[in-house]
Formats: C-alpha cells, sequence, structure tokens
C-alpha cells in the first residue's frame, strides 16, 4: 500500500515553514519583487512555490478552492494529507488555487469594511514571472516595481475597493511574487 | 467491501488500537528485543497534538464534550515499500514513531515476526493491565441486598 499523495511535504516542519512563510511575508511587504521557495514535492500539475505556500498558509481552519484545472483527486489527497485544509466553493474560500483564467474571480469573499480580513488570498499559477510588464506603485514599493501581471483592469479594479479586496500570490516553478490590495497597478 | 478487506482492515484496526493504548515505555521495551529501526522515509514526522474525546451517557443520548486528550501521530514509509501510520496517546514522539513502523512492517513480509515479537507481548500487557484494574475495582465492589422486614 503505497501512494503519492503522501510524499513531498517538508522534511523539517518547523524550519521549513518558517523559511516559506518568510518569503511569503517579504513577498506580500514589497509587492513585484521576486522570492525563491524550496521545500515541497507536490504532484505532477503543481508548482513548487504554490506546494510551499499551500503546506505553510494552509490548515484545518482555512477552507480552500481549487479551479477545475487543479481539482484532482492526487491534488486534494495531497493537500488533504499535508495540511488537512478542507475545500470549498469559490464563495466561502480564504484560499484559492489555480489559473488566472481558472478563478471564478468574481465570486470570492472582498471582506467587509468592518472585518476587511475576510477575503479571500488567491495562489494563482503563471508560466513565468518577469520585473517587467505592469507597473506597481504603493505601500512597500520604494518608487515604483514591475511584475508580469496576467491582466491589469482586473488588478485596478481590485486596488479600488481598498480596504476590502482580494490578495494574490503568484507562484512559477520555485519562485513567487504577491500583490497585495494595496498596490496600485498601471 | 469484499469480505476479506474488511476482515484486513478489522485486523489492521486491532494492531493500531493496541498500538495506541500501549506505553510508551513498554513499546519501546519490546523494540529494542526486536532489533534496530528498519531503513525507512518520514512521510510525515512525528507531531503532537490534541484531540477531544466525546461520550455519550451510557451509550445513548446526545454526545458531549469529555476532554481533551494528548496525541501524537507519525507516518513513515518503509525503504521497501510499504506505508505506515500512527495515532498513539500521550506525548512520546519515539513511540509515535515505532508505532508506525510496526504497522508498515505488519504490512510486509515480517508481519508473523511482528506479530510474535511485538504485538502478542503487547497484547498480553494490555490484558494483565486490565485484569489488575479490574481485580483492584472488583475488590471495592458491595453488594446491596435487602432482609426481608416481615412488615405483611
Amino acid at each position: 500500500m503505497q501512494t503519492l499523495s503522501l510524499t513531498g511535504g517538508f522534511r523539517d516542519a518547523p524550519t521549513d515553514a518558517a523559511f516559506a512563510f518568510r518569503a511569503v511575508m517579504n513577498a506580500m511587504a514589497k509587492p513585484g519583487e521576486i522570492n525563491s521557495v524550496t521545500g515541497s514535492e507536490p504532484p505532477a500539475g503543481l508548482s513548487i512555490a504554490a506546494g510551499v505556500v499551500l503546506l505553510t498558509l494552509c490548515d484545518p481552519e482555512t477552507p480552500l478552492y481549487l479551479a477545475p484545472g487543479f481539482d484532482r483527486p492526487e491534488l486534494r489527497d495531497w493537500i488533504t494529507f499535508h495540511t488537512g485544509a478542507p475545500f470549498a466553493p469559490a464563495s466561502a474560500a480564504q484560499f484559492a488555487l489555480g489559473a488566472w483564467d481558472d478563478l471564478p474571480r468574481g465570486d470570492f469573499p472582498l471582506g467587509t469594511a468592518a472585518y476587511p480580513d475576510r477575503s479571500a488570498t488567491l495562489i494563482v499559477e503563471v508560466d513565468d514571472l518577469r520585473r517587467d510588464g505592469a507597473t506597481l506603485t504603493g505601500p512597500g514599493i520604494k518608487d515604483s516595481a514591475a511584475l508580469s501581471l496576467p491582466d491589469r483592469m482586473a488588478f485596478q479594479q481590485n486596488a479600488a475597493l481598498f480596504p476590502r479586496g482580494l490578495d494574490f500570490i503568484f507562484t512559477s516553478g520555485d519562485r513567487l511574487a504577491a500583490l497585495p490590495r494595496s498596490t496600485k497597478v498601471s | 467491501m469484499t469480505v476479506e478487506t474488511k476482515e484486513k482492515t478489522r485486523d489492521r484496526q486491532a494492531w493500531m488500537g493496541l498500538l495506541a493504548r500501549a506505553e510508551a515505555r513498554d513499546l519501546a521495551r519490546l523494540w529494542e528485543g526486536f532489533g534496530p529501526l528498519p531503513a525507512h522515509e518520514m512521510l510525515r514526522a512525528p507531531e503532537i497534538g490534541g484531540v477531544m474525546l466525546r461520550g455519550r451517557m451510557g451509550a445513548v443520548g446526545d454526545a458531549f464534550n469529555m476532554g481533551e486528550m494528548s496525541v501524537t501521530r507519525c507516518s513513515v514509509r518503509l525503504a521497501d515499500g510499504p506505508d505506515g501510520h500512527a495515532y498513539v496517546q500521550g506525548r512520546s514522539r519515539d513511540k509515535a514513531l515505532q508505532a508506525a513502523l510496526t504497522d508498515a512492517l505488519m504490512q510486509g513480509n515480517a508481519a508473523d515476526e511482528v506479530r510474535a515479537k511485538l504485538l502478542d507481548p503487547l497484547a498480553e500487557i494490555e490484558s494483565q493491565r486490565r485484569a489488575s484494574r479490574a481485580a483492584k475495582a472488583a475488590a471495592t465492589k458491595v453488594d446491596f441486598f435487602t432482609m426481608v422486614r416481615g412488615e405483611d
């Protein structure tokens, strides 16, 4: 009895998770900066960085939405064994995983004026992450930063909702970058 | 589920339960006699947590929370194949690892040896513990009876 979904978690969970959390936190604090992470070997089809983010941020109290392209049994089993996160529809999710065009972006909770933290964080798998493309300004960015975003309009609309809105983590291979709702995209 | 699968599941439940209830020192002592830990890969390193125990009065009625207990879990994969899992009572990481390894070995070719050297002695220890506890409890038992009062 051997199942692939049981392998590929953190080797040394406390240390690996601390490094990964630091990387995600830095990415969120400095939008546009690209960080490398290691430590997970998720099933085929999921990037290392997305695996690391899931292992670090998800637990039994964070409902996760899987976009149709990622909603596969082996991936569900892997996430369940290593994080225990329950799967939820988009409207009840705190985290979501998927490709940009695959995520029903209108359905996620945006938080409320009184509780803006009750919104979803989207983990978006992209083919490539480069420091060019859309211009980013706002908190955590000295003058301006650049990041290859899959869209511009959607992020401008999201930033206009501030303090409500979604936060984004982009993952590609072992690299990740983040775009919080406070960043202005142009 | 076929009859055979059901039986296998019941068997595995029995030894996993036995390992979960065993004293850490008993399991450690038996493993010392059994040999070094087999080569394995750690799927989930031993981690300590808690579970809420729930009960029903007389096994009927609504469930209530009885209290929390410490539980340690661990998952391993042996170099030659099978996966072993353990959820054991207490806070001993060593016990969780030994229990997971025992579970894994029980699914391989060494099952008979493991049963003879680890599980049977553990079952023996458990039944002795139960018997001595029952004897202690029985010694305090009071039988009430009423003499005929002859009122009528």
